[in-house]
């Protein structure tokens, strides 16, 4: 090993990079230029060798790729086995991991066999004056952001998916990619047995999200949601009473038991704004709030809030965008 | 058949909907807000519960927390534990999650067999999810995270649904933890006459001492961190606009936002 090195795990679903792993390529760049660090990438899969060459397109130096058939699934006891063999013998100064599901599950029984502190769902990363890696994260339900520092190597730090800008891919950088078989898999106890069901909507990647809360009266209503979001191309997100309900699959959930998002647009219809579902939205873009009651927390959260009766509101916004849009004023797409 | 020997490890935590937070020093006021058992813990108490019913067995609880943590465990024996164990000592007191994890595994470890731990998905005050993957590793067992379906559990293995996204389904040999979601199961409220019960019901409080057969105390709390709070700042919500509509222009200038934005994506 030359350098000294700020590693970044490329998360894969089904041999496809995840793409928190060019961002945490893109926030490795920037930590190593200021720490004179080196960026390396390591990946695991079946099959995956030739898109190691991505990882270096976004940023990274040199790239560990351990292909091997015992990797295809997601296998957290496999995958740590290798990754904790991995960090013993190439000895990063940090090692950052996407907070997924996935990352959440695997980063802990890492940080767990390599004795170090790990630092969980951060938002930002700085490099204080004196020379330490500073993680901010938000804690108790978002209501704060604790800055942590690890004082054990490496420092290890899940990261929030879509808070790090996303990098411009450069196919001319050059790197070294270097592919490995594991020498231990050690898969004590684990079965893979298969995929349950696909995810049906992807809040986390959405740039428009219409949601809906306890406003609405009955199931059924949520299509004058589906309509504002078809639209304008967005998808449907809800508070989580109405998962409860079961009027709506628990993919479509925003907040602390759902899902985070970061959508360019946020509208929140008929949902007071608690704690627990302010944790998963307050970092959109813009926030749009809808409701009939003034003092609703949510509108301290919104950029813009709208007094009036969802049922009167947003069809009337419907109409409106409709009649724009048929008479060619501005874009709306995906309707 | 013997029952299964059944862990679970909860959190007391403040109401986060009461909870205070000093703007000026970054402070949380623990105090500000009623204590309450972690919500996410409830669910894997639940499970653990209904496994007993089903199977037979018994529910051992744990908790690492300061001497009001208490009541949670006397909650948890009204909903139907056998064993409740307090970890409590100021030489545990500002352990990170890995601390955390060592004194549980340790107390885990004390009581000599088990078959599963069930552990929430994360924490609505710490909000780490890293306690049980970390306690998996530290007693070598394997882990399923985001546990949202039990299909089935037999004398030395469990099938369950885990949440990542996409639901994959996974095989584990016992002894095995399972972190767990919500939509689990709907965890069940103790009856007053439960209450009651549980307010005698004897807590066995447990020091570093007692762990010292299987962790160091050097290992434990703020000593055993890896990780440092430096600081602490509560986000404001004063970035936003916070434009207010309340006439008939409102939807105009609603669509005119959304028009703009919309267009440029
Ligand atoms: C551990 C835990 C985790 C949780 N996780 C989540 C989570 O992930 N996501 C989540 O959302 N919640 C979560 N919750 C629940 C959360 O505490 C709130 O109960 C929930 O967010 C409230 O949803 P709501 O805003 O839709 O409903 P309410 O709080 O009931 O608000 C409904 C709002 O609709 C307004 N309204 C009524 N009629 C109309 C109308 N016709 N037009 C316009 N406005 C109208 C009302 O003024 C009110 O403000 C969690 C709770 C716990 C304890
Ligand atoms: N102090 C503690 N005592 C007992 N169990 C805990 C403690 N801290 C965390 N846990 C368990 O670990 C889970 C994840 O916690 P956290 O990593 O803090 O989000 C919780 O839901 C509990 O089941």
């Amino acid at each position: 090993m030359s350098g000294k090195g700020i590693l970044v795990y490329a998360e894969t679903r089904e041999s496809e990079i995840h793409p928190i792993s060019f961002e945490l390529l893109g926030k490795a760049r920037e930590i190593a230029e200021k720490l004179g660090l080196e960026v390396w990438s390591v990946i695991l899969g079946s099959g995956i060798s030739d898109k190691a060459s991505q990882l270096i397109h976004y940023g990274a130096d040199r790239v560990y790729a351990y292909d091997d058939e015992r990797l295809r699934d997601l296998n957290v006891v496999a995958y740590k086995s290798v990754l904790v063999d991995f960090v013993k013998e190439t000895k990063p100064e940090i090692f950052l991991i996407g907070a997924t599901p996935w990352g959440r599950s695997l980063a802990p029984r890492i940080a767990a066999a390599l004795d170090t502190g790990l630092t969980a769902d951060c938002i930002d990363l700085q490099v204080s004056e004196d020379g330490k890696l500073i993680q901010i994260r938000p804690a108790f339900t978002g209501n704060i952001l604790a800055h942590i520092e690890t004082t054990s190597k490496p420092i290890m730090t899940t990261i929030r998916y879509r808070v790090m800008k996303m990098p411009e891919p450069d196919p001319s950088r050059r790197g070294e990619v270097i592919v490995r078989r594991p020498e231990r898999v050690e898969a004590d106890g684990v079965k893979f047995l298969g995929k349950v069901s696909e995810r049906g909507v992807n809040l986390a990647d959405a740039e428009i999200i219409v949601a809906g809360g306890k406003g609405l009266k009955k199931k059924e209503d949520l299509r004058i949601l589906e309509e504002l979001a078809g639209l304008l191309g967005g998808v449907v997100g809800v508070s989580r009473p109405l998962v409860e309900e079961g009027w709506i699959s628990k993919d479509h959930q925003v907040g602390f038991s759902g899902n985070t998002v970061k959508p360019r647009i946020y509208i929140a219809c008929g949902i007071s704004g608690s704690p627990q579902h302010l944790a998963g939205m307050r970092d959109s873009g813009i926030i749009i709030a809808v409701n009939t009651d003034p003092s609703a927390p949510i509108f301290r959260h919104a950029d813009y809030g709208v007094v009036a009766d969802l049922y009167e509101f947003i069809p009337r916004l419907i109409s409106f965008l409709k009649e724009v849009k048929g008479h060619g004023k501005g874009v709306v797409k995906g309707a | 058949m013997e029952g299964f020997r059944i862990v679970v490890l909860i959190k007391q935590v403040p109401d986060i909907e009461k909870v205070r937070f000093d703007v000026e020093t970054g402070r949380v006021d623990r105090s500000s807000a009623p204590a309450e058992t972690n919500p996410f813990d409830l669910n894997a108490l639940e499970a653990a519960l209904q496994i007993k019913e089903r199977c037979g067995g018994t529910v051992t609880v744990i908790s690492m927390g300061p001497r009001q943590a208490e009541s949670s465990l006397k909650d948890a024996i009204a909903r139907g534990a056998d064993r409740a164990i307090l970890l409590t000592d100021p030489r545990l007191a500002g352990a990170d999650t890995i601390a955390t994890a060592r004194a549980l595994a340790a107390a885990i470890k004390k009581l000599g067999g088990f078959d599963l731990i069930l552990c929430g998905e994360k924490t609505v005050d710490g909000d780490t999810g890293q306690v049980g993957p970390e306690v998996a590793e530290l007693l070598g067992i394997p882990h399923a995270a985001y546990v949202c379906e039990l299909r089935e559990i037999s004398r030395d293995r469990v099938v369950v649904v885990s949440d990542m996204g996409d639901k994959y389904l996974y095989e584990l040999e016992l002894p095995a933890l399972l972190t767990v979601t919500r939509e689990l199961n709907t965890p069940r409220l103790p009856t007053l006459k439960d209450l009651l019960r549980a307010k005698r019901a004897g807590i066995e409080v447990w020091t570093a001492d007692d762990l010292s057969e299987h962790v160091p105390a050097n290992m434990l709390g703020y000593q055993g961190s890896r990780t440092r709070v430096v600081k602490v700042v509560i986000p404001s919500a004063e970035h936003r606009k916070g434009i207010i509509y309340r006439g008939e222009d409102a939807v105009e200038k609603i669509a005119e936002i959304l028009l703009s934005e919309v267009a440029a994506i």
